[in-house]
């Protein structure tokens, strides 16, 4: 039933021409809210389509559809998905749903741009993670950067100018090494097709260089430590509904493409410097854990929770090859691209409920300075609630979809080396720390002041955004079999290829 | 002797110019001042007649006028570009031309005649044709820079333009007559072949060859022959800047390519280092000085200088898929200066030249639509897909990486992100500070339309390149 509808290109080009009618329509009327509304709910439900549509059980691209776009350069309308795409491909419509929600009351000027950017950066999206031509991937993965750029630019904080044009060029300065890399596999292989660069193969020298050059694009995506600290400028500076996309989306397609480029198509330079990458992740996880420790902005300290996490992802994805110098089967493998992806979807809903708890505060008190507040508890009883069971999926609760990822992880680490896992296991100890010492500073306790006192619980429309969201970590934390089925056939796949030098 | 009749067939457009060049002529001596309104009128109707005619004899080619003339497939298309983007140029320019004063049938006169001089050069087989074409063009321009008499600024402008160009003119022809020397002949296809056939003293070529590259480097703007750009980009008349950056790139492009590929191809090893030199310096020192300036003009000048860098990446790759992405380079960025120059003649109003980068400041709030506009121009120049800009510059380092030269390629790409800072402070200014005026901003519903479809055709160029660069591409091979 799927099959026959060109369901991804409606995905991509649903939102960036509804964005656009949304444009055009303007503020006059007040339709922007809910025409935006509308279009990411049909967009989120299509999307579903995927999951129902999909087959677990080949690592073959499903939903692929193909045309001829630049035909001098032989550059194709590529599209189709896999288990790795298909889940950040919901991840996406539903992030954006929220986004659309949460942006409903909080932004009053120029509602009709704020909603077509996010609209618009939606359709980019899904376009990045379904794209097989290399070419187009990199088309959208620039233009993404547009209207993210306006977005913190237009609607962000004091200090907005300076995060938004720091986050563009890092981001910029990144991805030119990944076009020139690309452009270089094009000169080998005579194809800009994704999956014919997995096949081709290279020297040991040209790998080298290239998967330097996917680390440096997709390390300022995903942000690796030392390239991060564009992050927490522009998480400061965003407003709620960018902070959102950018930790939610934005920064797995560093992941994603680390998957999609790096490992396949570098197989051995990606073993030969497993040691750098691994080294970054752990640096992420432990030095980047004490630095949110001593941060006094909610904002910056979900920020620099989210690097670390993220180094989860980066760890999950290279300590492979250590894993197969070790054991005979590939299942630890398994294991930790898996825990990979699960803690980058799982990353994608705490961090983006994260900053909808500092959002809801920052929309009442406007400040996002710890020490402003203070017994929350006692004037937003139901907002606590909710504010304390997602830090406590943030610190790695058990039960909660942030376990699953770094316990899937941790435990393939031991099978690489013991050391990698017991400084992975530390942020359990970190991030319940810095996680469990914000809220008891933000939540409980005496009511601080005046300011605190007068704080209204939130409406049903918050309700209604924190709860899903909340379910949704909560239904991944108890099963995620679902989750972990639909990647399983990609995954094997993907261990396959790693594991075969190309030399 | 025999006397053979030329095809003037294959010349029919640049003739009808020519002779509606001398009727326009003859309409402001006889009218003077109230001549200004036919003159432009008819100027239009003659670049779209032109247009027209090239239109209808696309493709068809050969050598006319004893081999010293080329129509073909290359020629068509940079013709047709040129004709198309005057006219859009004499639209913007008129408003502008009114409010101060130098609304006259002299620079519509001026115009025409250029254009037939870039049509020569685009045409052109020999030397001598080519010199002629680009004498014919420089002249009107440097006339056309100094015609606001009163400002002492555009009259700098002028003489620095006039003396740096009778110098390039110089370099130009003293490497031709090293290259007659060398080879024999002035004629670009006998050139080609003589050096086919070999035994030809190398180093008096090469020197011949060091003085046209100097010269083409000058005409180009390419650095170190850059030092009259700015100046006279910023000193001239924005109406004269708009024309000045836009068909005379492709003009000297056609130059740079007939010379150094029709002629010199088989050679290319000797002036493929000097390439490589100015286009890394233009590059660079395009892109780092652009970032302090904060005369738009000026910035935009820079900016040139830089889009000339990348330009000469396709034509120094040597190889045909380069030579067409310098082509599509050409065209993109005059397409998009075209829209720059246009957007700062769309803010300019009488006794306020709106080329100060600050006087862009909140024009998303006074006018949301020439904002997206000007965004769109601006990214475009950035190299940011899905704008056309990105294509142009893609299309140029895949044919230096295609030749194995990752060191250039790698300094391009560097260039492009330091490129990309200015380009967003442009952005920035428009969209994220305050204005400090409010009143909503106005223009008249001609240049309204002309600017959106400027832009609009960089981006739809942005989503669908395929069509052009399958023209670009179909040219050289």
């Amino acid at each position: 039933m799927f099959t026959d509808l060109p369901l991804l290109s409606l995905l991509i080009w649903l939102p960036v021409l509804g964005g656009i009618a949304v444009l055009v329509n303007g503020d006059k009327n007040g339709w922007a809210r809910p025409l935006s509304l509308v279009i990411s709910v049909v967009t989120l439900l299509l999307s579903l389509g995927l999951y129902i549509g999909f087959d677990n059980a080949t690592y073959h691209m499903q939903f692929a559809e193909h045309a001829s776009w630049i035909s001098t350069f032989n550059i194709n309308y590529s599209l189709g998905i896999d288990g790795f795409s298909m889940p950040l491909i919901i991840l996406t419509t539903f992030s954006t749903v929220i986004v659309v929600v949460a942006g409903w009351e909080v932004i009053k000027d120029r509602v009709s741009q704020y909603m077509a950017a996010f609209l618009i950066m939606e359709g980019l999206m899904i376009a990045v993670f379904s794209s097989l031509d290399a070419i187009l991937f990199y088309v959208f993965f620039e233009a993404m950067l547009i209207p993210l750029f306006l977005v913190i630019g237009i609607w962000g904080g004091p200090n907005r100018v300076y995060a938004t044009i720091k986050f563009f060029l890092y981001t910029l300065f990144g991805s030119v090494f990944l076009l020139l890399a690309l452009l270089y596999l094009h000169h080998v292989s005579g194809s800009f097709s994704i999956l014919d660069f997995h096949q081709v193969s290279l020297t040991m020298q040209e790998q080298i260089y290239l998967f330097l050059a996917f680390l440096i694009a997709f390390a300022v995506k995903v942000p690796m430590w030392p390239v991060h600290t564009w992050l927490p400028d522009a998480h400061v500076e965003a407003p709620t509904g960018g902070s959102v996309i950018l930790a939610a989306i934005t920064l797995k397609i560093g992941g994603y493409g680390l998957i999609r480029f790096a490992l396949p198509i570098t197989p051995d330079a990606s073993m030969a410097l497993d040691w750098l990458v691994i080294g970054l992740s752990l640096t992420a996880i432990v030095y980047i854990g004490f630095v949110a420790l001593a941060q006094s902005d909610l904002k910056k300290l979900i920020a620099y929770s989210s690097i670390a996490h993220m180094g989860f992802v980066t760890l999950g994805l290279f300590i492979i090859f250590r894993i197969f110098a070790n054991s005979a089967t590939d299942s630890g493998a398994i294991l930790a691209v898996e825990g990979a992806m699960v803690q980058m979807i799982s990353h994608g809903f705490i961090a983006a409920a994260m900053f909808l708890c500092v959002g809801v505060l920052y929309d009442r008190m406007h400040t996002r300075e710890i020490s402003a507040y203070g017994g929350v508890i006692n004037t937003m009883p139901i907002f606590s609630g909710f504010a304390v069971f997602f830090a406590m999926a943030n610190a790695g609760l058990p039960g909660t979809s942030g376990f699953v990822g770094e316990f899937m992880v941790i435990l393939a680490a031991f099978q690489a080396n013991f050391w990698y896992a017991f400084l992975a296991a530390t942020t359990l100890i970190l991030g319940a720390a810095y996680t469990l010492w914000m809220v008891k500073r933000v939540i409980f306790g005496e009511v601080a002041n005046d300011n605190v006192a007068q704080l209204t619980d939130i409406n049903r429309r918050e309700f209604l955004m924190l709860s899903s969201l909340a379910i949704i970590v909560l239904a991944i934390g108890l099963w995620p079999a679902p989750l972990t089925e639909v990647m399983h056939a990609s995954v094997e796949h993907l261990l396959t290829q790693v594991s075969q030098s190309k030399l | 002797m025999n006397f053979e009749v030329p095809n003037m067939i294959f010349a029919l457009p640049e003739m009808f110019m020519l002779g509606m060049a001398c009727v326009i002529l003859l309409t402001v001596a006889y009218l003077g001042e109230k001549g200004a309104n036919i003159a432009y009128g008819l100027s239009q109707f003659t670049l779209i007649m032109t247009a027209f005619l090239i239109y209808r004899s696309f493709g068809e080619g050969g050598l006319t006028f004893d081999g010293t003339y080329i129509k073909d497939t290359f020629s068509d298309v940079l013709k047709l570009a040129i004709t198309v983007i005057n006219i859009a140029v004499l639209l913007y320019s008129t408003s502008y031309l009114k409010s101060r004063g130098l609304f006259k049938g002299e620079y519509y006169v001026l115009a025409i005649f250029s254009t037939l001089g870039m049509m020569i050069m685009v045409s052109a087989n020999h030397f001598l044709t080519l010199y002629l074409g680009l004498e014919l063009m420089s002249l009107c321009l440097y006339a056309m820079v100094a015609m606001h008499r009163d400002s002492k600024v555009a009259t700098e402008a002028a003489m620095k333009y006039f003396i740096l160009g009778a110098i390039a003119s110089g370099m130009l022809l003293y490497g031709m007559s090293i290259i007659y020397g060398a080879t024999g002949s002035l004629d670009l296809a006998t050139i080609a072949s003589a050096i086919q056939t070999g035994g030809l003293n190398d180093t008096v070529l090469s020197f011949g060859i060091v003085f046209l590259v100097i010269g083409i480097g000058f005409k180009l703007g390419a650095v170190p022959f850059h030092m009259w750009l700015p100046d006279v980009y910023h000193g001239a008349p924005t109406a004269v800047t708009l024309f000045l950056a836009t068909a005379p790139k492709i003009a000297a492009f056609a130059m740079a390519i007939r010379i150094l590929v029709d002629g010199l191809g088989d050679v290319h090893q000797h002036w493929q280092g000097m390439l490589i030199m100015l286009s890394v310096l233009s590059m660079i020192i395009g892109n780092v000085v652009a970032i302090a300036q904060t005369n738009l003009k000026r910035m935009l000048a820079y900016s040139t200088i830089s889009h000339v860098g990348f330009m000469l990446l396709g034509v120094l790759s040597g190889s045909q898929e380069g030579y067409a992405a310098a082509m599509f380079y050409a065209l993109v960025y005059s397409l998009m200066s075209l829209g720059a120059f246009g957007m700062i003649i769309l803010m300019s109003r009488q006794g306020f030249e709106a080329d100060n980068i600050d006087d862009y400041k909140g024009l998303s709030e006074r006018n949301p639509w020439f904002a997206l506009m000007m965004l769109i121009l601006m990214f475009s120049m950035a190299g940011i897909p899905p704008l056309a800009g990105f294509y142009a510059k893609l299309t140029v380092i895949k044919a230096i990486v295609d030749i194995n030269l990752m060191s250039v390629a790698i300094v391009a790409v560097l260039m492009s992100v330091i490129g990309a800072f200015y380009y967003l402070r442009i952005i920035k200014v428009m969209y994220f500070d305050k204005a400090e005026q409010n009143e909503p901003l106005e223009a008249p519903t001609d240049m309204c339309i002309m600017i959106s479809i400027n832009a609009l055709t960089v981006l739809a160029l942005g989503l669908f390149p395929g069509a052009l660069l399958a023209i670009c591409a179909s040219v050289f091979f």
